[in-house]
């Protein structure tokens, strides 16, 4: 077990590194460089910009060096100091605007996750056990509705939905009157009254896809003969299902949070964009817009890394939940 | 509905009496692949009815011009965001008098606030037709017309049946031109990922070893970086000063190169399971080439998989396209597309006032949904010996 830990570790330091270098790319590939965006935005307002300054700055930052230089500064800033860099924008420590948003991020992609599972799970098994039935057809359809619906999409119409009928504009996670209170009940309890539309939205389409996946599976599974011998020796229906087949198609349930959680990810950013979150998506977009390249390089690298520590989780609990999976990975370790 | 068995039971009863009367005592497996696929998608009823609708959505998107009442520059400073208009069949105003007709609007300003307040004013019918003579276009870009499948008789008259945006333009017309533009990006944007997902995912399946593994990592590489903040990356980095088209070929281009991971991988599964059938082993042993191998013996039987994992990902396609372009990253105005469109319904005011600016985002999930059940409905039958 622990060989194949380590050995999956070590894996993920060549790939984090493709990941950094392709952030790195991604930055330096818009035409010229957050300063001239800056002086071309400086100069339409008609004022001028002294060339002394712009030099100085050049310098400070390293923009005049050759672009490996450039790459290298970087990245081993961020290996050997944990420094990612200062934004332009806003003149201070990338790491320091970077951790709690990215906090927040994580945060509303986990509940995401339990949230999809704790739908599909049920869902799942009812539409199997009762194919064909109207719940099970009611259910399909509502997935598929899911899934084609961009969630930006479910976004705004939740947001004009809140303001048509409810008189409310949404936005935030925190409500205005805990923003400056420390961690308390009722903070709690406001941030978890926010979050839950959130992650229902951004949960659609990851959900609408596990309920398939599920119920496929368990059709499959309800077919075999073990499950008739196991109603024949006059087990209870519910344990029947509930022990073999179901047991059965939660392996590639659990496999599938490595490649939801891009998808998450991905979908938090937009949804987070149109509900005003402070999460990581606003702050990515005006990064990116503005050609503030540590911060948006940064955002890109950080959720390319989560994104490979959620797959190792998922294969780690994929491990420990099925034995053939973990003996196979064993022989090969 | 009771007339359908019917009818379908006369039509194949006739079939192979008029084609060729050996048809007639057919024996199962004496039907090509092809018909075997297509007898059972057509069983589909859901693929069957989706594949109308993306039919008359490629039609649509064909013709726009054409079929649009106007053109989607057209603006009207005086019905900024009105709303949209009920098409009537019925004229009661003095007798029953049959045929097309909205009714027009009289608008107020709100003296506060100064938007504009929209009344329907029921003493002012405006008379519709069909092939009526409207604001001219230019077909295909190719020749003039000013023929509108529908639209006001009168070209001066407003007509908005799916209301207008905040500069007074048609939404209908402009949602009808965005098919176009959303549609074909998911074609083409695929048709890329595909050149490049059967290229290396037929490379790394038939040759195996040393090669499938490090195409099998480029692949889980891919896959592992979240695809939003990569595409918004990517896209940021496309020049504003370019010219429409080639933003447009940009963008595909860009969606296509995170695409072709989940085309690879279907087509790698399919050559590898393939490689180890016995007829393969058979084509080998008689002398069949590589390329005749995969081509005459190994294609034909994988095929329909291949046209249901295209099917599957023009979805994702036009999705990702909606997405980028609605937060400004990806096409821009006045390049027409349903993300594009959707900018306008970026913020509160106008989404709580002119809730049909939300319209587009509901073309894209009509159109998501049925080449998802198209998709479906060909995977399900791809295996017709099963």
């Amino acid at each position: 077990m622990w060989a194949f830990l380590i050995r999956r570790l070590l894996y993920m330091v060549p790939t984090l590194f493709a990941i950094s270098l392709v952030a790195f790319v991604i930055i330096q590939l818009p035409p010229g460089n957050f300063l001239t965006t800056y002086i071309a935005e400086l100069s339409a307002r008609g004022e001028t910009v002294d060339r002394s300054q712009i030099e100085a700055l050049e310098e400070r930052y390293g923009l005049n060096d050759p672009v490996y230089v450039q790459y290298l500064n970087w990245i081993s800033g961020i290996v050997l100091h944990g420094d990612f860099g200062q934004s332009f924008q806003y003149q201070r420590d990338v790491s320091e605007l970077i951790w709690g948003r990215l906090g927040i991020s994580v945060g509303i992609a986990l509940c995401t996750v339990l949230v999809s599972w704790a739908i599909a799970f049920p869902i799942g098994i009812y539409s199997a056990v009762r194919q064909h039935s109207a719940g099970d057809y009611v259910f399909t359809f509502l997935g598929f509705l899911g899934l084609a619906t961009p969630n930006f999409m479910l976004a705004l119409l939740f947001v004009w939905i809140s303001f048509a009928y409810f008189g409310q504009s949404v936005g935030g996670i925190v409500s205005r009157e805990y923003v400056d209170a420390p961690w308390n009940l009722g903070k709690l309890l406001d941030v978890a009254g926010n979050l839950w539309i959130p992650v229902l939205i951004i949960g659609t389409a990851g959900t609408a896809v596990l309920i398939r996946v599920l119920r496929a599976n368990i059709l499959d599974e309800l077919r075999k003969p073990y499950v008739t011998t196991a109603r024949a020796k006059g087990l209870p229906e519910w344990r029947v299902i509930l022990k073999y087949p179901v047991r059965m198609s939660l392996s590639p349930f659990i496999s599938t949070v490595g490649w939801v959680l891009p998808t998450i990810v991905g979908g938090e950013v937009m949804v987070s964009i149109v509900l005003s979150l402070d999460t990581t998506g606003p702050l990515l977009l005006e990064a990116l817009r503005t050609q503030d390249m540590y911060l948006a390089g940064a955002f890109i690298l950080l959720l390319g890394a989560l994104t490979l520590i959620g797959t190792l989780l998922s294969d780690l609990l994929l491990a420990w939940w099925d034995p053939r999976i973990r003996h196979s990975q064993l022989e090969e370790a | 509905m009771g007339r359908n068995p019917l009818r379908r039971g006369s039509d194949t009863g006739s079939a192979p009496a008029s084609t060729a009367p050996a048809a007639r005592t057919r024996t199962p497996g004496a039907e090509s692949h092809s018909q075997l696929v297509w007898r059972r998608f057509r069983r589909h009823r859901l693929a069957m009815a989706s594949t109308i609708v993306v039919g008359l959505l490629a039609l649509v998107a064909i013709f726009a011009e054409f079929v649009a009442p106007t053109t989607p520059e057209d603006y009207s400073a005086d019905h900024t965001h009105a709303p949209p208009q009920a098409l009537r069949f019925i004229d009661t105003s003095d007798g029953i008098d049959l045929g097309l007709y909205v009714y027009g609007y009289s608008s107020e300003r709100d003296p506060e606030t100064l938007a504009r307040e929209y009344t329907v004013d029921e003493s002012h019918t405006i008379p519709v037709g069909f092939f009526v003579e409207g604001t001219e276009y230019e077909m295909w870009g190719l020749f003039p017309a000013n023929r509108h499948l529908i639209g006001p008789v009168n070209a001066d008259d407003p007509m908005y049946l799916l209301g207008a945006d905040r500069n007074g333009r048609d939404m209908l017309s402009r949602i009808i031109y965005g098919t176009r533009v959303s549609l074909s990006i998911g074609l083409v944007g695929v048709a890329l990922a595909f050149l490049i997902g059967i290229a290396l995912g037929g490379i790394s399946g038939y040759f195996g070893g040393r090669t499938d593994t490090i195409v099998q990592r480029l692949i889980e590489f891919t896959m592992s970086i979240p695809t939003i903040p990569l595409w918004m990356g990517l896209t940021a980095a496309v020049p504003n000063d370019w010219g429409p088209l080639t933003t447009y070929f940009a963008i595909t281009v860009i969606l296509s190169l995170i695409g072709w991971t989940d085309l690879a991988r279907v087509v790698r599964g399919r050559f590898l399971s393939l490689r180890e059938e016995d007829f393969v082993l058979a084509a080998r042993l008689d002398g069949c080439g590589r390329a005749r191998t995969i081509r005459r013996h190994m294609l034909p039987s994988f095929t329909s998989h291949i046209v249901a994992s295209l099917t599957l990902a023009i979805p994702l396609m036009i999705l990702a396209e909606s997405a980028l372009s609605f937060l400004g990253l990806g096409l821009q105005p006045p390049v027409v597309s349903w993300g594009v469109l959707m900018q306008e319904a970026q913020n509160i005011h106008s989404i709580a006032g002119a809730p049909w600016t939300l319209l587009p985002g509901v073309a894209v999930t009509v159109a998501v949904l049925a080449l998802n059940f198209i998709g479906d409905g060909i995977r399900d039958s791809a295996d017709p010996y099963q």
